[in-house]
């Protein structure tokens, strides 16, 4: 046990150390080398870099909830979203007269509705420092507010599971009413600025790139000492036994509550870091499959570990962009020699299917399927095995030089 | 002269009076009282589904009884207070089916069963004090899992995980400890052991135990309370309720 903290360790300063590295070096990279040069990365990479790197955030807070305290949240993109959206109000005022209808308070969308002034809600959020705290202070509070009711009714399980759902799904609808205020089904999008620099140009993108890693570092730090604690302890022992827990005298549910909440809002500066990178946010990303496809990269990537889910984010988004982008499309061309001597329309039917399998629409159905085959073949992910692996060869060689009772010495 | 109600209340440190409870028209308990003396180790026996079970959760706050009172050291009222209150009074509880936490090592397990402020501010900055690390080594003397304690509390053997068990309800350092069944499953080795060590927390603990086992309970040494049928049918040194007709009747059926 010793032996694999440690080693956890080890990962964990080498996960921020790399974190470190290339927020350095792909903004150099972007910005300094020569377009033409082998080092150059272009600004759509460093673009979609970024994405990914804000859906490991979110990965990483779900580990947090899911992976160490048991709690499946079918709702953390609702707080991705709700730190998106506060990102996104703060990007709509700094437009300012350079909208369409040049109206220097009103975003387009409240003209274009025939709105006569600006609504509480939007008030401020034409300065930074209240928008960052909104960041943090909506996610957290409606993660109180929900786990305070959830957690205090003893609601666990698939049952919390469903109200997380429930949860996301309905600030979906809400947030496609025009009427709620925040731009309806298009969303908040035609940024201009973040800070007073151009949100598109390549150095502001570089920049916004480094700084969503650094926050994957520090969100990993702060996890990792959160479960490092003895209220982490506490935490991995509610999700293995939670009855036993309360029978000791701990307060499960304010244990839940503390890391449920703090998880609300690492998900929450996620999806404002992610809002300036894409450029939009609309309610889509309310919708209730963004949640399970989080889910997912945990899953892959390795529940309980941190850096495993947020290996797992990059691994299956990479894999998205990859498979939607027709990656695998030359497989149906490499299979007709074969298909051809089959009789009648076989032949055909299968490149169909193979064709649609490895085309854009085939990506649910593999994720489905990459689901299913982790949960059967790798229960605990990618990372998990990795760290088997290791640790089926790390006692062959210390047990050669030192025979059992200097082990126990030790411990 | 018969003894006051408060009075016997006031000495002592559990008492239950006509505790009724029913699950969806089953009667699990019907007007079960229980006094139990400061101090005092109790074992109670009676065939399955005699309310054994039930009882534990009615004193631990896991189910609220449909009548009757329930206190501890004569002042606390159990029946308005949940799991978590009644466990900081000091009543600790080991179940049927031992339960650990098996992805924690066997130290940690204890240290978390440790005395020491429960907050959620507390344990994410407070680290181990010396107090708590002298306790754990102490309970590590009396369960005799000293050897043990990097190991993951998922991989000891059924016996040692009750024994772990037993050192997580002494790390909680309670007035009253409930151990459910403590010597299901064991060997006949084990289970001598396991009644020394009940005996050694005996000394300066109360104690109530269930347990199925006979011989365990003649092992123990103590005064016997039988249940059946959610009441208590008859109490005394177990050759007592031996000789009783109506526990022979239950035992041997009629």
């Amino acid at each position: 046990m010793e032996n694999q903290i440690t080693r956890l360790d080890w990962l964990g300063r080498a996960f921020v150390g790399l974190c470190v590295v290339v927020a350095v070096a792909v903004p150099v990279l972007a910005l300094l080398p020569d377009k033409n040069s082998a080092f150059f990365v272009p600004p759509y990479v460093v673009a979609l870099l970024g994405k990914y790197i804000c859906f490991a955030i979110l990965a990483v807070a779900l580990d947090l909830v899911w992976g160490y305290c048991g709690i499946l949240s079918l709702g953390h993109g609702a707080f991705f979203a709700l730190g998106g959206y506060a990102m996104g109000m703060y990007l709509m005022r700094q437009i300012g007269a350079r909208g369409v209808y040049a109206n220097p308070i009103l975003p387009d969308f409240m003209v274009f509705l025939n709105w006569k002034e600006l609504p509480v809600a939007w008030w401020g959020f034409n300065h930074f420092a209240y928008a960052g705290v909104m960041i943090l202070f909506v996610p957290g509070v409606l993660a109180f507010a929900f786990g305070w009711f959830a957690f205090r009714s003893r609601v666990t399980g698939v049952y919390l599971s469903i109200i997380t759902q429930a949860l996301t799904y309905a600030l979906k609808l809400a947030f496609f009413r025009n009427d709620f205020g925040f731009g309806g089904n298009n969303g908040l999008t035609d940024f201009k600025d973040i800070f007073g620099a151009n949100v598109q140009s390549d150095a502001t993108r570089a920049a916004l790139f480094s700084a969503s890693i650094l926050a994957l570092a520090g969100a990993y730090v702060l996890s990792k000492a959160i479960v490092s604690s003895k209220y982490g302890k506490t935490l991995i022992a509610i999700r293995d036994s939670e009855s036993r827990v309360r029978f000791l005298g701990y307060r499960v549910e304010n244990f839940k509550l503390f890391v449920f909440v703090v998880s609300a809002m690492m998900a929450g500066i996620a999806g404002a870091l992610y809002v300036p990178q894409v450029g939009i946010i609309n309610p889509s990303e309310f919708d209730p499959g963004n949640s399970i496809e989080a889910v997912i990269w945990v899953a892959v990537g390795g529940r309980g570990t941190l850096v495993g889910a947020a290996l797992g984010a990059l691994i299956v988004n990479y894999s998205k962009t990859f498979l939607t982008g027709g990656g695998l499309m030359w497989i149906g061309a490499l299979l007709d020699p074969v298909l051809n001597y089959l009789p009648g329309s076989i032949g055909r039917i299968i490149r169909l299917f193979v064709d649609t399998l490895t085309g854009p629409e085939g990506w649910t159905a593999a994720l489905g399927l990459l689901f299913i085959l982790v949960t059967l073949f790798l229960p605990k992910g990618i990372l998990g095995l990795f760290l088997d692996t290791a640790r089926h060869n790390a006692p062959a060689k210390a047990a050669a030089p030192a025979p059992a009772p200097a082990e126990e010495a030790h411990s | 002269m018969i003894e006051s109600r408060e009075t016997i209340l006031t000495a002592s440190l559990l008492y239950l009076d006509g505790v009724s409870v029913s699950f969806d028209g089953y009667k699990a308990l019907r007007g079960l009282s229980l006094i139990l003396a400061p101090g005092e180790m109790r074992a109670i026996i009676g065939p399955n589904g005699a309310g054994k079970t039930t009882m534990m959760d009615v004193i631990t706050g896991k189910t609220r009884p449909d009548e009757g009172d329930v206190y501890f050291e004569g002042a606390h009222d159990l029946t308005q207070l949940d799991e978590t209150e009644i466990a900081e009074l000091g009543i600790g509880r080991k179940f049927q089916k031992p339960t650990v936490f098996e992805n924690h090592t066997v130290a940690d397990n204890l240290w978390l069963a440790t005395k020491a402020p429960r907050g959620v501010y507390a344990t994410l900055f407070g680290g181990s004090g010396r107090r708590e690390r002298e306790t754990i080594e102490r309970i590590f003397g009396i369960v005799r899992l000293g050897d043990e304690r990097a190991r993951l509390a998922g991989s000891l053997s059924h016996g040692q995980k009750q024994w772990l068990e037993i050192g997580m309800l002494l790390a909680q350092d309670p007035k009253l400890l409930l151990v459910d069944e403590p010597v299901a499953g064991m060997t006949d080795a084990e289970t001598a052991t396991t009644a020394e060590l009940l005996k050694e927390i005996a000394r300066d603990h109360s104690v109530v135990v269930v347990e199925h086992d006979m011989a365990f309970v003649r092992e123990l040494g103590v005064k016997v309370t039988v249940l059946h049928e959610g009441s208590t049918l008859a109490e005394g040194t177990l050759d007592q309720v031996s000789a009783d007709e109506r526990v022979i009747e239950v035992y041997l059926g009629r």
